[in-house]
This record gives structure tokens, C-alpha cells and sequence, in this order.
């Protein structure tokens, strides 16, 4: 039986992106934010999954406002790099498993989960930071990706509530996935954390409140599920609102889970960038 | 049709992209959208003015483009995460538009992030 083994939620700001892909790591302003990335990349060079599900946001890339889906799961073979408008980054492309992520949209819907599903989805720095932070330079990304698009661009996205609950049945559909047994499964879940890019508020940042989510994250999460989309945009800034998708990683992962790893640091640009590492229950089965 | 007094609308500062913002900014925001195709970037800077004829922004919309008035883009409908792909094309950093949106040069714009960033309170 396919299992989610493991959990990673990490922030996706462009300029993490950027610094790594232009070698900027190592100064002054951005060390002390890498250093902390250090233990993150040891963890998954040693527990290597073989599949991410990784939830993230589209920012005006693969889709604009002609079509908003709020749960968008990538099937096709492989997703090339979006130009945002500065060029595509110059990172491999990513490579798909359309056989898991047919058997997740089959089961999710089947499940009353209504997914979009999408071949033609050029994936950003959603999805591509995220991957950049965990395995840095590389020639090839060591896993398959499977894109998972949540909306939260346009108000309103979906609920945490709603987001845990989709975590919980892609555990489910991972479980009844018989082809490869064996398979090691991650689940990401992406952006924020406190962070306001829009208005006169823009630099708003929340220490307090990102570090109570974290720690809620590993054994308060319900209490997480019930904050509402006003309490995260006066809370954690307009922005902050992608925080409902750490929820899927959250859901996806089966109790009692073990933090391994934290980092938090201000700023990663505008933001307040927060990483946090769990294995799920079933991970120490392998132990 | 007017819409009804939501919970989010004290908070300072921030403008939620809901469905009235969206009737109002959707051309704004696709305009904006294009820039991602290199072809609409070099038109765009060959002359502004006439790519703009192109789309169907209020002449309201039209002068914050021009002018770049950030902040009033947003009050226009514009989403940020469109309306930067104009900054993107500026070569502006997401904290030098943090700084013309909030009053402040981007330095002091940087230095308030390094600081901690703009409290909750205060």
C-alpha cells in the first residue's frame, strides 16, 4: 500500500528563487535564510520520495482571470517553466506522474472532491522555489511532481477547513494506489507565511501569530482549520492568506507526526519566510 | 447592484481581490497578464500608448498604467500579482513598489523588512 509518508511546508518567494539560481546564497543579506535550509536539503537527500504532491499557487501564469479553478491537479507527463514576465528560470523541467495523478483526481472526485483537471500547466515559482529550497542547483529534480493548483488569488479561496479535509483524502487515494506499492510519497504545501505585497500596508509582517501557526501546525492543527479568511487577511496580510495550503500537507499526514525540521527568517524580500518538516505516522513504520 | 458591507472592509490598507474588484480591474489585469509573452513585452515598449489601444481600460486605468501609480492601480481593480508583471517589465523590485505603494524609498522600504517589517500594531 502507497503511503504519505512526509510533509513539507515552505514558503515560495520569487527572490529565494532568484538568489539561488544567480549564486546570491551566501551574503550577508541572504545567508542567514539559507543556513537554515541546510538541514531541510540533508532530510530529503536521505528519506528521498519518490513523488511530491505539491500543493501551490498559480500567480498569473498557467491561468488568468478568463478561468479560476480552486483545486487544479496537474496529469500531464511533464510541466514546463513559466515566463513570468522576467523569462523562464533556468531550472529543469518538471516531470509528472500522470499514472498517480489520474488515480488522485479519479479518487479525490469520487471522493466529493471536485478537481479541475489540466495538461497544459506551466508551472512558477509556486511550485519551482519550493523544489529550488529543497534540492537546490540541480540537473534533473530527484522527484516527480505532481502540481497541485489551489486558488487563492481570487477571494475567496477555499476554506483551511476545506483545504485539510482535501489533505486527508489525497492520504486515502494514495493508500488505494496499487500499481507501485512501494511508492514513497511527500506531500508540499506552499506560500506565506505573514506577508502583505499590495497597498499601503504592503511589508506587513506577524511573527507572533507565524509562530503560534507553527507550533499549532503539529498538534492543534483543528483549531488552525477554523481560522476564517478575514482573521488570516487582518492576521497574517493579504498575501499571508496561502497559509490554507500548509493545511493539505497537514491533512495528507497521518497522526501522531514528528516535526523534524523548523527554520523561520525575516525577510525573504517582503516576506516572512517559514519552513517545516514532518514525517507522518507511517514514515517510522519504515524505520 | 451594491454589494454588502464585508468583514474585511477595515482592514487598512488592502484592497481583497472579490468579485466586485474583479468586474472592475478584468481588463486592467489581462492587459497586464500579456506581459508575460516576450512578443507583448517588446510592443509594449516599442510604444505604450498604442499596445494600450489594444485593451479596454477606462481612461482611469490608462493614466495609473502610464504613470505607474501602483496604488491606483489597486483602487482600479488591479490585482498585484498582475499589476506587478508591470513592474517585472520595469525591472522594479517587489520592495521598490512596497516602498511607492506605502510612501517610502525602497531602501527605507528594505531596511523596515530587515527590521522585522511593518508591525500589526502601529
Amino acid at each position: 500500500m502507497a503511503k504519505v509518508l512526509y510533509g513539507v511546508a515552505s514558503s515560495h518567494v520569487p527572490a529565494i528563487g532568484a538568489a539561488i539560481d544567480n549564486d546570491k546564497t551566501d551574503t550577508p543579506y541572504w545567508r542567514p535564510l539559507f543556513e537554515g535550509y541546510e538541514g531541510a536539503r540533508k532530510w530529503i537527500a536521505d528519506t528521498e520520495p519518490d513523488v511530491i504532491i505539491l500543493a501551490y499557487n498559480d500567480h498569473a501564469s498557467a491561468f488568468d482571470l478568463d478561468l479560476i479553478p480552486t483545486f487544479a491537479i496537474g496529469v500531464a507527463e511533464k510541466f514546463p517553466i513559466a515566463d513570468e514576465g522576467y523569462g523562464p528560470r533556468n531550472i529543469p523541467e518538471v516531470v509528472g506522474h500522470p499514472d498517480l495523478a489520474w488515480h488522485l483526481a479519479e479518487s479525490l472526485i469520487l471522493d466529493g472532491f471536485d478537481m479541475t483537471m489540466c495538461n497544459r500547466m506551466p508551472v512558477d515559482h509556486g511550485l519551482t522555489v519550493p523544489l529550488s529550497i529543497m534540492y537546490g542547483k540541480v540537473d534533473k529534480w530527484p522527484a516527480k511532481v505532481i502540481p497541485l493548483a489551489v486558488n487563492v488569488i481570487q477571494y475567496p479561496p477555499p476554506t483551511g477547513k476545506r483545504c485539510h479535509a482535501l489533505g486527508q483524502a489525497i492520504s486515502r487515494a494514495v493508500q488505494t494506489y496499487s500499481d507501485d506499492e512501494d511508492l514513497r510519497v511527500a506531500v508540499f504545501g506552499t506560500g506565506g507565511m505573514s506577508h502583505q505585497l499590495q497597498g499601503e500596508r504592503a511589508g506587513f509582517v506577524n511573527t507572533p501569530f507565524d509562530t503560534s501557526y507553527l507550533d499549532r501546525l503539529t498538534d492543534d492543527v483543528d483549531a488552525l482549520t477554523e481560522i476564517s479568511h478575514t482573521e488570516l487577511l487582518r492576521d497574517a496580510g493579504s498575501e499571508g492568506i496561502e497559509l490554507v495550503m500548509w493545511l493539505i500537507m497537514r491533512g495528507a499526514l497521518t497522526d501522531p507526526v514528528r516535526e523534524v525540521h523548523r527554520h523561520y527568517h525575516v525577510p525573504a524580500s517582503n516576506t516572512a519566510a517559514g519552513l517545516i518538516i514532518f514525517e507522518g505516522a507511517y514514515s517510522r513504520a519504515l524505520l | 447592484m451594491g454589494r454588502a458591507h464585508r468583514d474585511y472592509d477595515d482592514i487598512p490598507g488592502t484592497y481583497v481581490f472579490d468579485g466586485e474588484h474583479h468586474r472592475k480591474g478584468y481588463h486592467l489585469n489581462m492587459f497586464c497578464m500579456s506581459l508575460n509573452d516576450p512578443a507583448n513585452r517588446d510592443e509594449f515598449r516599442k510604444d505604450e500608448e498604442a499596445y494600450l489601444d489594444q485593451w479596454d481600460l477606462t481612461p482611469e486605468q490608462r493614466a495609473a498604467v502610464l504613470n505607474r501609480d501602483w496604488l491606483e492601480m489597486l483602487r482600479l481593480g488591479g490585482n498585484i500579482y498582475y499589476t506587478f508583471k508591470i513592474a517585472i517589465f520595469d525591472g522594479l523590485s517587489m520592495q521598490a513598489v512596497g516602498g511607492m505603494m506605502s510612501g517610502v524609498s525602497e531602501a527605507e522600504f528594505k531596511q523596515m523588512m530587515i527590521d522585522g517589517g511593518r508591525k500589526p500594531h502601529g
